[in-house]
């Protein structure tokens, strides 16, 4: 069970991997100044080799074969470290000088370098040697015991077994560091989530307030815990109208049927209490249409469809619309906006949004005032602004305003679901501007200030 | 018109039925998506009501995929209970004429149904429409009742032209919308109401006979006899 869970820790694998990390760096440094210091001592050694044979054969041109031999005796004798090894043979196999027993039977070419087991007296050891052949069946090898290469292997590889050791336990207290960091700092968020899975929807995670990455992600957490908080709000907040005022016309209806049944003397009346129960049943229909457009949009899903829109037109539609009903109700409906107004989202949505601003401050406006439809382009978006001269909405209400069901004061008398607003609130967030309500004294100022194209996240 | 539905809940089939043949129209009905397909089909319709969720494995998406792909081009009312725009869109897409969401009013069912079978009825480019002594030219977008000028704005022009190419039919308010302002949704105000007594004032008022008139719970229609 411990072992399972060591396994599955995110923190022991970092820790894992910054100890491979830390290894693998030092044995690639160590190998690295291995094979330069032997590369190093391998070109000094072949570069006192062909000094020696130029020196050599300089003097066998001079003193000929004896000149050679001499020169061979006297630098044996010079050599104090005995690293030195020369051997000059005569035919097959007569040695002529130096100290070599026998001519060792690999190097067979004159030219290259040969790294072989070369035998002298007791002592056998590693040498690095070059054949010259002379004129008068004469061959010459000179070449250097390497042991120096063989003790600094040597001493590298102590070097590195002890590293290793320093290496594998400064892995481990670093990867233990790594780890309780990590832990640490996601203790916190696993706290907040472990809270809000149980029931506790209030929980947020603390930000160390430095800023960092982590504080980001925290941030991001956050915010999503918001929303999922405001739908889950939005939820509740349905239900419990579903259960006020979804019951009144359904009662309403089922009064009327239920009384028909009962009491209609004449088909006629038993008509037109269907009737009539039909149209408070239609009107239910459309609430329930209106909340699922709203929750639809709310989704988000529509933000697939997003395109470059100019809302210009698309007021003009809106003012063409609704001044007859201006018109009728005696009230003045002024258009005020630029050529083009561009955005980036969704056109019918948009469409709907404004012709329900429009058509609330139709609705609560009095006879002989006007209502202003004006559209501003703005540095990162446009603004659609409705005002009325009606009796507003007080401003300890406007934050419910958007609610669902929503319905103020005023508003008692007049027909409608209160859920106009909480549309274009959507709306404004699916597009990921907002609805600004003000007071336009008197009356109600209804601001939809939408994003254009390239101020959108995605 | 000869009208085949495609429903399987027996109560809305037996209602749409019932509603279609008393307003004169002979009328199939299918329960499933298999007898629906076949009918459809084999046999020749002028217009098709489709339920979207049928039983029997086939849908009705899938029935108006096989006819499009046989190169049938019955009108379709496609039935249905998702409103959602995305199911509406995907519904149109596959080759539907119209889209009606369940619940409806029936008057509402009639209204587009007659409407769909009527069109492409209508050969080559029309650029006048008639109906009585009244006159709305297209290409000169000039409009005339009884030899007289009528001077309507442009889109109290689209609507007169909309009712008169559906002349003697129902038009609902929802069709006037969809059709000439293209909103796809219920404005909570009359608006519609308003725009139609508008063209009345211009277009009946002065003259002794109405063309546009209300039929009750449903919508407008124009014609020269009262409704």
């Amino acid at each position: 069970m411990i072992r399972s869970r060591l396994v599955r820790s995110a923190g022991l694998r970092f820790a894992v991997v910054y100890a491979a990390l830390l290894a693998f760096s030092a044995l690639s440094i160590a190998w690295f100044l291995w094979w330069s210091t032997a590369g190093l001592l391998n070109r000094q050694i072949e570069e006192s080799i062909q000094a020696d044979a130029e020196n050599l054969s300089e003097f066998w041109r001079r003193g000929g074969v004896p000149g050679l031999i001499l020169r061979i005796d006297e630098r044996l004798t010079q050599n104090l470290d005995d690293d030195a090894i020369y051997l000059l043979v005569q035919g097959r196999d007569r040695v002529v000088a130096g100290n070599l027993e026998r001519w060792p039977p690999n190097v067979d070419v004159a030219g290259p370098f040969f790294e072989i087991q070369i035998q002298r007296g007791a002592v056998r050891s590693l040498s690095r040697v070059q054949r010259f052949d002379l004129p008068g069946d004469f061959r010459l090898l000179i070449g250097r015991e390497v042991a120096v290469r063989v003790q600094l292997r040597n001493l590298l590889t102590d070097a590195l077994l002890w590293a290793l050791v320093i290496v594998v336990g400064v892995a481990m207290v670093g990867g233990l560091i790594v780890r309780n960091l990590f832990q640490g700092s996601i203790a916190n968020v696993s706290a907040t989530a472990a809270a809000i899975a149980a029931g506790d929807l209030t929980k947020r995670v603390k930000l160390s307030g430095r800023g960092d990455e982590l504080d980001q992600l925290s941030e991001v957490i956050n915010e999503m815990l918001d929303r999922i908080g405001r739908l889950m709000d939005g939820v509740r907040q349905v239900s419990n109208a579903i259960a006020h005022d979804l019951r009144t016309p359904i009662t309403r209806a089922r009064t009327r049927l239920e009384d028909a049944a009962l009491h209609a003397e004449t088909p006629d009346d038993l008509r037109a209490a269907i009737e009539r129960a039909t149209f408070d049943l239609d009107g239910v229909v459309a609430i329930f249409q209106a909340l699922l457009r709203i929750s639809e949009i709310e989704a988000g899903s529509r933000r697939a469809s997003f395109a470059a829109v100019d809302a210009a037109p698309l007021l003009r539609d809106v003012l063409e619309l609704y001044d007859v009903v201006a018109e009728e109700r005696e009230v003045t409906l002024v258009l005020d906006i630029p050529d083009r107004l561009p955005l980036f989202g969704d056109r019918a949505l948009v469409q709907q949004a404004t012709a329900n601003l429009v058509d609330n401050a139709l609705k609560f406006t009095p006879p002989g005032s006007t209502v202003r439809i004006e559209g501003r382009t703005r540095p990162n978006g446009i603004e659609v602004t409705v005002s009325d001269q009606g009796p507003g909405i007080p401003a300890e209400d406007r934050d419910r305003a958007v609610e669902r069901f929503y319905r103020g004061e005023s508003a008692r008398n007049t027909p409608g679901s209160g859920l106009g607003l909480t549309l274009v609130g959507a709306v404004a967030q699916l597009h990921g501007g907002s609805l600004r309500l003000e007071d336009a004294k008197p009356g109600l100022r209804a601001t939809l200030v939408l994003p254009s194209g390239d101020g959108m996240g995605n | 018109m000869r009208i085949l539905v495609v429903e399987d809940d027996k109560d809305v089939a037996g209602f749409v039925t019932r509603g279609l043949k008393e307003a004169g129209h002979v009328v199939e009905h299918a329960d499933n998506g298999r007898d629906g397909l076949f009918m459809a089909v084999s046999e020749v319709f002028d217009a098709i009501i489709l339920d979207r969720m049928l039983p029997g494995g086939i849908d009705g998406v899938k029935i108006l995929e096989t006819l499009r792909g046989q190169k049938n081009d019955t009108p379709v009312l496609i039935l249905s209970a998702l409103a959602d725009v995305d199911e509406r869109v995907k519904g149109l897409k596959a080759g539907g004429d119209d889209y009606l969401t369940k619940p409806f009013a029936f008057a509402e069912l009639l209204a587009r149904v007659e409407a769909l079978g009527r069109r492409g009825k209508t050969e080559g480019p029309v650029t006048k429409l008639v109906v009585e002594d009244l006159e709305l030219d297209l290409l000169s977008r000039q409009v005339k009742r009884a030899g007289q000028k009528v001077d309507l704005q442009p889109r109290e022009f689209r609507l007169l032209e909309y009712l008169m190419r559906h002349a003697g039919q129902v038009v609902t308010r929802t069709m006037l919308l969809e059709g000439v302002w293209d909103y796809h949704f219920d404005p909570q105000t009359n608006v519609i109401d308003v725009h139609v007594s508008r063209l009345r004032q211009k277009v009946d008022k002065p003259f002794p006979v109405p063309l546009i008139h209300t039929v009750r719970n449903a919508g407008y229609m124009l014609r020269a006899e009262p409704v």
